[in-house]
């Protein structure tokens, strides 16, 4: 018995090693000098730098424009994160609620057509998608970030869902309470839903935060850029550097995902309820 | 309070399928009223349909006179009980009492005096600032009498509101009930499936089955003459002994045995007869009477009930557990205590008795079974 | 729906009409262009469109290149699917297992669900690189000269290995929960009438695991086709030329840097069908999954 928990034990330990040590590694190696990592490879011991690093990458002005900052990318990448994360509740919470309670002509056909969104990705459109932006001038703006992520049904199904199972008599009780539809959705939908709406929000804002293909096709102008769609362009200032800037690679990398990993650290809980139960 | 009218109501589904047909029942102001009957039979959409959660499809339904078919749930001035509480489990008790006062504009000072009145009459004082969720199944239960209370409504609406209760508390929150009832007054109709909680608590009984009425009657009146075999295996527990048997003049055949009734019954030929268990007594040479083959015993302490067979049909006898059992009994029964029912419809054959007096049944013959 | 609802002439329309509208502007319009599109040739210097038929699509999959990143797709998603399911399940059977810090060994392993494929592609080219790279050293032990980004077939490992390695805590915490929710006594039933451990695992386990573990079948073959996007594009550093790409990201290169309009909505299109088909038997059998529980 003890010997098969052992094993169990050393399988998960080596897990743990495999997904933890690269992060490790890549934080511990972001504190060396760029040079110092080129002769001796990447670290595992903190080296002195760690404040001159991340100081620079988050303050000197770089690109191609010599405009964008590193802490500038974060900020976009949070409008990004949190944009879509709570323009995604507002509208799947409205459309869902829309969906289950109210009996209405067209809703079967509305609901059929949110639920088409589901079969297509992002990725199998983005040329149309692009084209779409650009006569509606939408590139290298905010809206133009965000609103186009939000044209999928992955929230409003995980309301229909959570709507659902909210037992029925609630809403004959707030009927006969007197509450019409605002009022029950403001003072009992809403309120009951927190915990669904928090776990939600953090699956969208790591969802948002970790934006790629769209970002890089949308914003051409550097002001707004991310911070993970930056990283493609920190790439390719290095080709054909002598000495490439390893430590402020690293330290990007670590700063992009610090706060989605942070997240979902803290949020544990949430995390893997929203997780679990919206992608059903 | 007023007076609650169901006229002619119906409730068919889009489907076709019909939940309710042509129900009538006029329950007079501070009456309480039970619907009872088994699952599916219609009692809570038409207590839905009262309460305005469901649309009537036919008939009418008034409220202290006024007609409500196509008034607000909110409007119709009436307050529901939900079996599963339905209390808003965000909100403290004291919120959940006041949230419907709130919606109607009620000044607060009134809120204040209502929701603390109620509290006082439910004993949920010490509650008042708790959540639902930290709050036993009883307590839970009173929090949604109070928010029905505190509304002063014209009528309440109990939807099985103690059968996610355990038993104990099932009883005890059946007396109070009635004593509120009592004490506010207000009319009430009170949907169960326990034929146990609608005898206790109904000042008159309305059973249904199918989406009909069987009867509609006091609760003693309902258990003494039930009107159908159906309320007659409905109300009361053991359930009525239900058997077939043959009327020739003033003669019964049961199984084997003949019973001398003493006066003519209002039928000839087959019939179905209804015995109450606690109706049958054993009788006492063991000689005559209806030749009873036991099969089990239950026994429930002051009486044990009895299972087995008269002829090849199944009987139970609810008899004194202190009288020692025979191997063969044989039972007898008043006359008098009959039911009859007619076995193709199964309605109450009406006879009287009086004739026969409430002596011991003779049997004239054994008939060979 | 409920049994109960509101009725209302306009509020549900209300309601719904931000998603619809968004849907309107940023779903149906580009998929309906992308179908048309597909249709017809552009003019690369932008004199109008000629309609061709379905010649985009004989000219995709007539193309032995198309016809090799397809395969390089099916063997590149198989692979990542595998293997990022057997190392999960392997992961979340033995955290299940042991009594003493499961929900620390959880806590470790599923927080690189939060990093962005291209976080982690970049941090695959800090480990395989030609210089700093322990992975190639380590590779090198064995008298293997990775070349990532310049072999073929070493960038195709590197690239499996970082997407498999992003992916693994999905699976672990999709299996974790799909096990925890066995109830107890389906457990105990089972060593009652089972002793050994690993048949019971084959016998008990994994048929209960299976609704989740097609479920995550499909999600992974999704997220192996579209999500390592970031992973592919930055590890090939825009010289896809001698470097393994995956079909989405073919049709990126054809539409953003070829300007191949119409090729690129064929190719699109094609996509479609292949996930529409994915979904739909998703869909079907989630909806017989409704029944297990």
């Amino acid at each position: 018995m003890n010997r098969i928990r052992l094993f169990d034990h050393l399988v998960l330990m080596f897990g743990v090693f495999i997904m933890v040590a690269p992060v490790v590694v890549a934080f511990m190696t972001s504190t060396h000098e760029a040079a110092d990592i080129h002769r001796n490879g990447l670290s595992l011991t903190w080296g002195d730098h760690f404040a001159e690093t991340y100081d620079k990458v988050l303050t000197r002005k770089g690109g191609f424009t010599g405009e964008i900052t590193g802490a500038r990318m974060i900020w976009n990448s949070m409008i990004l994160g949190v944009g879509f994360a709570a323009g995604k509740i507002v509208l799947s919470m409205l459309a869902a609620y829309a969906i289950v309670y109210f009996r209405f002509r067209l809703g079967t056909l509305f609901f059929w057509m949110i639920f088409t969104t589901l079969l297509l990705p992002l990725e199998v459109r983005i040329v149309p998608s692009y084209e779409v932006m650009n006569k509606l001038a939408l590139t290298n703006t905010y809206t133009g970030l965000i609103v186009p992520l939000l044209a999928s049904a992955t929230g409003t199904f995980f309301f229909r869902q959570f709507f659902k199972s909210v037992p029925e008599e609630l809403l004959e009780a707030a009927r006969i309470d007197g509450a019409g539809p605002f009022k029950f959705f403001i003072d009992v939908l809403v309120p009951l839903s927190r915990t669904m709406i928090a776990a939600i929000f953090i699956i969208m804002f790591v969802y948002g935060w970790n934006q790629y293909l769209w970002p890089t096709l949308m914003t051409t102008d550097e002001r707004f850029f991310t911070l993970v769609r930056g990283i493609k362009q920190i790439l390719l200032v290095w080709v054909g550097s002598n000495i490439p800037d390893y430590n402020e690679a690293f330290a990007l990398a670590i700063l992009a995902m610090l706060p989605p990993v942070m997240i979902v650290l803290i949020f544990q809980r949430w995390f893997i309820k929203g997780l679990t139960e919206s992608d059903k | 309070m007023a007076s609650i009218g169901i006229r002619d109501v119906s409730k068919i589904y889009n489907g076709g399928v019909t939940a309710v047909s042509a129900v009538n029942i006029d329950i007079a102001d501070g009456e309480f009223i039970v619907l009872v009957g088994p699952s599916g039979c219609g009692k809570s959409t038409l207590l839905r349909m009262v309460a305005g959660l469901e649309t009537i499809s036919q008939g009418e339904v008034t409220i202290g006179g006024r007609t409500v078919n196509d008034i607000d749930p909110a409007d119709r001035d009436i307050a529901m009980v939900f079996q599963n509480y339905a209390l808003y489990p965000h909100m403290t008790v004291y919120e959940n009492l006041a949230y419907g006062l709130k919606n109607r504009r009620t000044p607060k000072a009134e809120i204040e005096a209502r929701v603390a009145e109620a509290a006082r009459m439910l004993e949920l004082q010490p509650y008042l600032e708790r959540k639902p969720r930290a709050l036993s199944g009883g307590q839970r239960q009173r929090v949604a009498m109070g928010r029905a209370i505190v509304r002063k409504p014209s009528a309440f609406l109990f939807d099985e509101p103690l059968s996610n209760l355990d038993a104990k508390l099932r009883v005890s929150m059946r007396g109070e009930i009635k004593r509120l009832q009592r004490r506010v007054g207000t009319t009430s109709i009170y949907v169960t499936h326990d034929q146990l909680e609608a005898m206790t608590l109904a000042d008159r009984l309305v059973v249904l089955s199918g989406g009909r009425i069987e009867q509609i009657g006091r609760p003693l009146d309902v258990y003494h003459r039930p009107a159908t075999t159906f309320v007659a295996s409905f109300i009361g527990s053991p359930a009525m002994n239900l058997v077939n048997g043959e009327v020739h003049g003033s003669k019964l055949a049961l199984g084997p045995a003949l019973i001398d009734l003493g006066a003519a019954v209002p039928t000839q030929g087959a019939v179905t007869v209804g015995l109450r268990a606690e109706d049958l007594r054993l009788h006492d040479d063991g000689q005559g009477g209806l030749p009873f083959r036991i099969d089990y015993v239950e026994e429930l302490g002051a009486q044990r009930l009895v299972h087995g067979m008269v002829g090849d049909q199944p009987l139970v006898a609810a008899l004194s557990s202190e009288i020692p059992l025979p191997e063969t009994a044989s039972l007898s029964i008043a006359p008098s205590r009959l039911h009859f029912f007619d076995t193709a419809s199964g309605r109450r054959i009406d006879w009287s008795a009086e004739a026969a007096g409430p002596v011991a049944a003779a049997v004239v013959s054994e008939v060979v079974a | 729906m409920k049994r109960v609802q509101f009725s209302s002439p306009y509020l549900p329309y209300l309601f719904i009409a931000p998603q619809m509208a968004i849907i309107f502007v940023f779903f149906y319009w580009p998929s309906v262009q992308a179908i048309q599109s597909s249709f017809y040739l552009e003019d690369p210097f932008g004199f109008g469109s000629t309609f061709v038929g379905l010649s985009n699509y004989v000219d995709a999959l007539g193309s032995a290149q198309y016809q090799s990143i397809a395969r390089f797709t099916v063997v590149f998603t198989a692979l990542v699917t595998f293997l990022s399911l057997g190392f999960g399940m392997l992961l979340a059977v033995k955290a299940d297992a042991v009594l003493k810090g499961s929900s620390t060994y959880k806590t470790l392993l599923i927080w690189v669900y939060a990093i962005a494929p291209p976080v982690a592609g970049l941090m695959g080219m800090m480990f395989f690189d030609q210089h700093i790279g322990p992975l190639v050293k380590f590779a090198a032990l064995f008298g293997w000269d990775m070349k990532v980004g310049l072999n073929y077939n070493d960038t195709a490992f590197a690239m499996i290995a970082v997407s498999v390695w992003k992916q693994i805590p999905y699976n672990f915490i999709f299996i974790l929960s799909g096990l925890q929710s066995i109830p107890v006594s389906v457990r105990e039933a089972a060593a009652i009438d089972c002793r050994s451990g690993v048949r019971r695992f084959w016998t008990m386990t994994l048929p209960l695991l299976a609704p989740t573990a097609f479920f995550l079948l499909i999600i992974n073959m999704t997220y192996a086709l579209f999500d390592t996007f970031g992973v592919i594009d930055v590890m090939v550093k825009d010289k896809a030329a001698n470097n393994p790409i995956t079909l989405v990201y073919k049709v990126y290169m054809d539409g953003f840097r070829g300007n191949d309009l119409g090729g690129s909505s064929a190719q699109s299109v094609i996509l479609m069908i292949v996930v529409f088909v994915l979904t739909v038997f998703q869909f079907r059998f989630i909806e017989r999954r409704v029944h297990y529980n």
